[in-house]
């Protein structure tokens, strides 16, 4: 009996371990050390950058001599306090598109977790067989690098000072900015209702910008309530145009009688800077078959914008928004230098599209590295 | 809470009550101290109750009652009780606002577009110097001084401690002070008169180095006031490689962008619900 309670201990302990190891996908990392098809090659990279492991992935590349270590590290765990600098690589789908006897191309889906959602990103791989094994040909980075410079940046920015505590009553404060609901559009979707619409900044101060709908019934009583939350460009610099979305989840437009809209605005300080160009705007088809709108954005500034976030509005043939969609973008923005961006449009909704416009808001950090 | 109840069971026994009797004078004016004559003899105790606040203390019956300034700085309606041996004798007064001598300027909105009709409303509430609301009718100047421009002023008489005037914006922006006078209160406010929005909104393009630049006229409002810098623009450009978009602030007066631009081109520009004018360039 003395020896019976350690031995249980110890069995249960190694069961522990083994089934660890197993739920790390140990048993995948050892079944695939070979490599012996060219999608295991990939999945052993990616199951390697999953566990942050990135030499052993970089190792396993077939053009390790051309590839950087750090460039090729910083695809998966990010910069310059990029979305991917907050992300983890959660799951990733691997697939075959051609297969030879010395070189495959094999199509990986990555799905992240961020702090701001999922984000999904798809990649296109060669494969090679160096003797027994497949390799992964990892193309090297073309993008231009950012130079050392200094660029003088002459751009407004709003300072706010407030009344204060210790003034007395009737001493005039600065007026909240005047924004107007310029259109809203009630969409019913399979799973939801969504409100879209775009609001305009009027006043000749930047605002800090949030749109609330309320749903009432045929009652005149209050069935659901939401924001736009991060589906809107909340900072308007004077005469700016966003779109905005608010979704109401498991609802029907029949219920809805009514709608309250409820535009708040805030006095903030702001920047003029950075401006960033969208060129290139495409509605398209991806290589998984579903509509997109693609296109590319340049950092006209000096400022380095670490996490863009893409709102983009889509118009009919007679001007009426029909639908918003957004979208992070994993990488930053350094100034000058393009970074490509895709956000989806329902199928449904890209057939009658006529015309979009894209917004971007960004959000920087102080640090960078 | 023990005030109230010891001022209601006052004034109950008060109003049962024959005794010593007090005459305060029907009416007076806040910040002024007043002698309360009284009749009777003996200790007796006076209490005084006032919209902001009770008082009580020993005096004697039959003297006249002191009561200082700083227990009558608040208007409204006062109860003195004068409580001796043989009972309590209440009478009630009335304290006025003093002569007006401050003001509230409220002043909405704090910045307004040129010519906007009765786009500004100015407010003043009257006050004494004890912050009491003056009820009584009282002329308040009321006066515009536009930047580099002459004053202009109008009285206007407060009904019920309260005058307002409505103005309608300048044509020309610039900070205008908007003041109101009484006694030796005066008050200014400034209010932005910013540009309206942008008038004959117009581009035009030219050649850079491998793109073309494209800049605004400067941007005016249809006052011809300069739209401030920092309001923006939107380019948008369709060409072949499809369309490109940019928001530009107004700097120096105008906005202006470097496109690259393939082969034939549609530029058009906006700024907040304002078109302007389309351009058809052609690139290399």
């Amino acid at each position: 009996m003395k020896r019976g309670l350690p031995i249980f201990i110890v069995a249960v302990t190694l069961v522990l371990i083994v089934m660890a190891w197993f739920q790390s996908g140990g048993a995948e990392r050892r079944e695939m050390r070979s490599a012996s098809t060219p999608d295991q090659a990939v999945r052993l990279m990616l199951s390697q950058i999953q566990s942050r492991n990135y030499d052993a992935a970089y190792a396993r590349l077939a053009n390790r001599s051309d590839v950087d270590r750090n460039a090729f590290t910083r695809e998966f765990a990010g910069s310059y306090n990029s979305l991917l600098t907050y992300a983890s690589l959660e799951s990733f789908d691997v697939w075959g598109l051609h297969s030879g006897d010395q070189e495959a191309s094999v199509r990986a889906k990555l799905h992240y977790s961020t702090a701001v959602g999922p984000l999904d990103d798809i990649r296109d791989m060669k494969v090679e067989k160096a003797g027994d094994t497949w390799k992964v040909f990892w193309p090297v980075s073309t993008g231009p690098k950012l130079p050392p410079q200094v660029i003088p940046v002459n751009y407004l920015r709003w300072d706010v000072i407030q009344r204060g505590a210790s003034d007395d009553w009737g001493v005039q404060n600065v007026d909240s900015p005047q924004v107007r609901i310029i259109s809203m559009n009630a969409i019913q979707r399979p799973d939801s209702v969504v409100l879209v619409g775009e609001v305009v900044n009027e006043d000749s101060v930047p605002a800090y910008v949030n749109v609330g709908a309320t749903l009432l019934d045929s009652r005149e009583s209050e069935i659901a309530q939401e924001s736009s939350f991060d589906k809107i460009a909340h900072t308007l610099l004077p005469k700016q145009v966003t779109p905005y979305r608010i979704d109401f989840p498991n609802m029907r437009l029949e219920k809805i009688k009514k709608v309250r809209m409820d535009v708040k605005a805030l006095l903030v300080a702001a920047s003029a800077d950075p401006v960033i160009e969208v060129s290139q705007q495409k509605v398209e088809t991806d290589p998984l078959g579903k509509k997109i709108l693609s296109g590319q954005l340049l950092n006209q500034s000096g400022e380095i914008v670490n996490i863009p976030h893409v709102i983009a509005a889509y118009y009919d043939s007679n001007g009426k928004v029909i639908w918003v969609s957004d979208g992070y973008v994993a990488q930053a923005l350094l100034p000058e230098v393009p970074v490509p961006f895709a956000v989806d449009v329902p199928p449904d909704i890209a057939k009658n599209v006529q015309t979009y416009r894209v917004v971007v808001n960004h959000y920087e950090t102080n640090s960078q590295t | 809470m023990r005030r109230l109840i010891t001022g209601a069971i006052v004034l109950l026994v008060a109003s049962v009550a024959q005794a010593a009797e007090i005459h305060p004078p029907a009416q007076t004016t806040a910040g002024n101290p007043i002698s309360i004559p009284s009749s009777g003899s003996g200790d007796a105790t006076f209490y005084l109750i006032g919209p902001a606040g009770a008082s009580k203390r020993q005096v004697q019956a039959g003297s006249d009652i002191a009561v200082d300034s700083d227990q009558l700085e608040h208007a409204g309606r006062y109860v003195a009780i004068l409580c001796a041996s043989d009972g309590c004798a209440s009478s009630s007064f009335f304290v006025n606002a003093a002569a007006p001598n401050r003001l509230s300027l409220l002043v909405h909105p704090s910045r307004v577009p040129v010519g906007s009709g009765n786009g500004i409303s100015t407010v003043a509430f009257v006050f004494d110097n004890f912050h009491n609301l003056v009820l009584q009718p009282e002329a308040v100047k009321f006066s515009v001084q536009p930047k580099g421009g002459n004053e202009v002023s109008a009285e206007r008489e407060g009904k019920d401690g309260v005058a307002w005037v409505r103005l309608t914006s300048a044509k020309k922006e610039g900070p205008t002070k908007l003041g109101a006078a009484i006694g030796h209160a005066n008050e200014i406010r400034v209010v932005q008169q910013v540009a309206a929005d942008a008038c004959n909104l117009r581009i035009k393009a030219s050649r850079a180095k491998n793109n073309y630049l494209i800049e605004t006229d400067p941007v005016r409002d249809c006052s011809g006031n300069p739209v401030p810098d920092g309001t923006v623009v939107s380019f948008t450009m369709t060409d072949s490689a499809g369309k490109t978009t940019v928001d530009v602030p107004i700097k120096r007066g105008v906005a202006k962008i470097e496109m690259p631009i393939k082969g034939r081109a549609r530029v058009t520009v906006a700024s907040g619900v304002v078109t302007g004018n389309e351009l058809e360039v052609s690139g290399g």
